[in-house]
């Protein structure tokens, strides 16, 4: 086992370092002199000089991007040109909101897509599996960002169930303000979680074990339940850790819709104002934060599932 | 025992028959589901194309005395804020969203399925130096490094094409690698290279044509996803600019009037959602009739 997580860490590495060049190498591809564009207007040549000092960029590229990686370690990113406040504190504040957001639509896209799955893959290609693909092909179809707007319409306009927009305070409000982004984004997410669920429950059913189960006279409920569940459940894991990237990507669209404080709306906000370290910082920890689920997802599969350590 | 015997032979036949009628029905129903995709994205295409002879000339002809109108005969989706026509600013959307994502779906799978066909094939260090560049791009969530590139080369239509090519070839690449290695091992490779075609012969006469049955049956849902990139992109104000008409961009505009006038944002979504849908179907019938599945490449 330790031997696998080695490995795994190993494994690891190259693309960690790759993610963090194209982090750094974003602010040296701008066309043009990335401080004039962030300073726009205000770009004298004694503050386009005080800020190339203040971001390093007058210094040669290999220490830059060896400060850049030390500054990261302490989630140290410099200052916000447009808030103009460190970025580290900001990225913290912001991403309790985010995972909370990401927690809350995982669960809302899991009660969506685990039971129609399962219901699928046992009526495979009879009218009820039919009728459960035609729903993922319409969910995936449907443009988040529109579907946030239906949601508002009916539940917030309509029926004032939830607030349009914005983050409520205090624990009720607070859920019930994530309630409509995270329904939005379990939409946008269940019907890929629906077809590779359905694929690996279909996979299992057909299994010799579970074949063995029912030789040996095992009711049909408990051979699902104990039997194909346990086994497909472990396969959701690597589903939603291969998602993950997916996942994020509704999160920063939904973000903007609702207007909630989270990582994704701070990266369109810095990116219409030209706010370039920012948008490295932010491009570096959504990049980390996959790589580091799917380490995690990996470890746990092998933990669950020995075969996977051999 | 013989009645035993004709018996279990009437069993058997008759599982047979069922079985046949099964698969053709089954064959019919692929048949059905992509030829509907074709009808649909096929109606979408010639609507857009020929909008203008139909009597939908100029998305962004405004009539200040007709605005914010419900749907009805004369205009069928109504009237936004400007009293242009929303049916019209829709078909001529269509042309900036689809081929934006026919565009972007064919240029990476062009480029990821060689890329990809070429790693497989040979191996060592350009195996390694793509493989890395594919995990590189994929551990970023799409958006956030579609985002990231757009906001060097600027934002707006040319940043967002730049974005979605530089983020789309990589599933190709790995989808094609891993195809390649099978591929690779089968008689007829080793056959050609033992007959001593040169390696162009071998990948592109007898290796690209077995790739390009996954590859195509992703494309169709990749394709419904770089459109809804575009329009996502649109609707956060860092793809194309109003008053240009784009399916994200009319969304993003009737937001304001959700309240007074739903169907400036919502209609537009459900051509979105029709179109969609029209390609994923496409891609079901062509994976039925090909024997593919390649639901797991996301």
């Amino acid at each position: 086992m330790f031997a696998y997580i080695g490995r795994r860490i190993v494994q690891a590495i190259p693309v960690l370092i790759t993610v963090t060049l194209v982090a750094f190498a974003l602010i040296h591809l701008i066309p043009g002199d990335p401080v004039k564009i962030m300073l726009a207007s205000r770009a004298t040549p004694e503050a386009i000089a005080t800020v190339r000092h203040q971001l390093g960029l007058d210094r040669p590229l290999p220490i830059q991007y060896v400060r850049f990686l030390l500054g990261a370690l302490r989630m140290d990113f410099g200052n916000s040109l447009f808030l103009r406040a460190p970025i580290g504190p900001i990225l913290r504040q912001r991403a309790l909101v985010s995972l909370a957001l990401l927690c809350y639509s995982i669960l809302v896209s899991l009660v969506i897509a685990v039971p129609l799955a399962i219901l699928s893959a046992i009526r495979r290609n009879r009218p009820t599996d039919h009728i459960v693909r035609m729903f993922s092909t319409f969910a995936f179809a449907m443009p988040a960002f529109w579907t946030g707007l239906l949601l508002v319409l009916f539940f917030s306009l309509r029926l004032k169930l939830f607030p349009t927009s914005g983050l409520g305070s205090g624990p009720i409000n607070y859920i019930r303000s994530l309630t409509l982004p995270s329904i939005t984004i379990g939409f946008y997410l269940a019907p890929v979680l629906l077809r590779s669920l359905r694929a690996s429950v279909i996979e299992t059913l057909i299994a010799e074990f579970v074949e063995a189960a029912r030789a040996r006279g095992l009711s049909e409920r408990r051979v699902l339940f104990k039997h194909v569940l346990r086994n497909s459940l472990i396969a959701m894991i690597t589903v939603l850790g291969i998602n993950v990237g997916f996942l994020i990507s509704g999160a920063v669209v939904i973000e903007n819709i609702f207007a909630l404080p989270g990582l994704g709306s701070l990266l369109v906000s810095s990116i219409l104002a030209r706010d370039y370290p920012v948008i490295q910082a932010l491009t570096l920890v959504f990049g980390i934060t996959v790589i580091v689920v799917n380490l995690l997802v990996d470890l746990s599969y092998a933990a669950l599932d020995p075969r996977v350590r051999l | 025992m013989t009645w035993i015997k004709e018996s279990y032979h009437r069993t058997i036949s008759e599982a047979i028959k069922r079985l046949r009628g099964r698969a053709k029905s089954e064959r019919r129903w692929s048949s059905m589901t992509l030829w509907l995709g074709v009808a649909i994205v096929g109606i979408m295409i010639i609507l857009s194309l020929s909008a203008g002879w139909i009597g939908f000339e100029n998305p962004n002809e405004q009539d200040l005395n007709a605005t914010l109108l419900r749907p009805s005969i004369e205009h069928p989706f109504g009237t936004d804020e400007l009293g242009r026509d929303i049916f019209t600013r829709i078909l001529h959307g269509a042309r900036i969203d689809l081929s934006f994502g026919l565009i972007t779906t064919y240029a990476s799978l062009i480029v990821g399925m060689l890329l990809g066909a070429l790693a497989g094939y040979f191996g060592g260090a350009f195996d390694t130096i793509v493989m890395r560049a594919v995990d590189t791009v994929i551990s970023f969530p799409y958006i956030v490094l579609i985002l990231a590139i757009a906001s060097v080369v600027g934002a707006g239509l040319f940043g967002a094409y730049i974005g979605v090519l530089a983020v789309s070839w990589a599933l190709y690449a790995r989808l094609s690698r891993g195809e390649m290695l099978v591929l690779r091992e089968m008689q007829y490779m080793m056959a050609a290279d033992t007959l001593g075609f040169p390696v162009r012969r071998i990948i592109f006469k007898h290796a690209i044509p077995n790739l390009l049955r996954s590859n195509l049956v992703f494309s169709m849902s990749d394709i419904v996803l770089n459109i809804l990139t575009l329009a996502a992109l649109s609707y956060l104000g860092l793809g194309v600019r109003p008053p240009t008409a784009e399916w994200g961009s009319i969304i993003a505009q009737g937001q304001k009037y959700l309240r007074t006038a739903w169907w400036i944002s919502t209609l537009p979504g459900i051509v979105v959602v029709f179109v969609g849908v029209g390609f994923a179907l496409i891609g079901d019938g062509l994976a039925d009739k090909l024997g593919e599945d390649v639901t797991g490449a996301f």
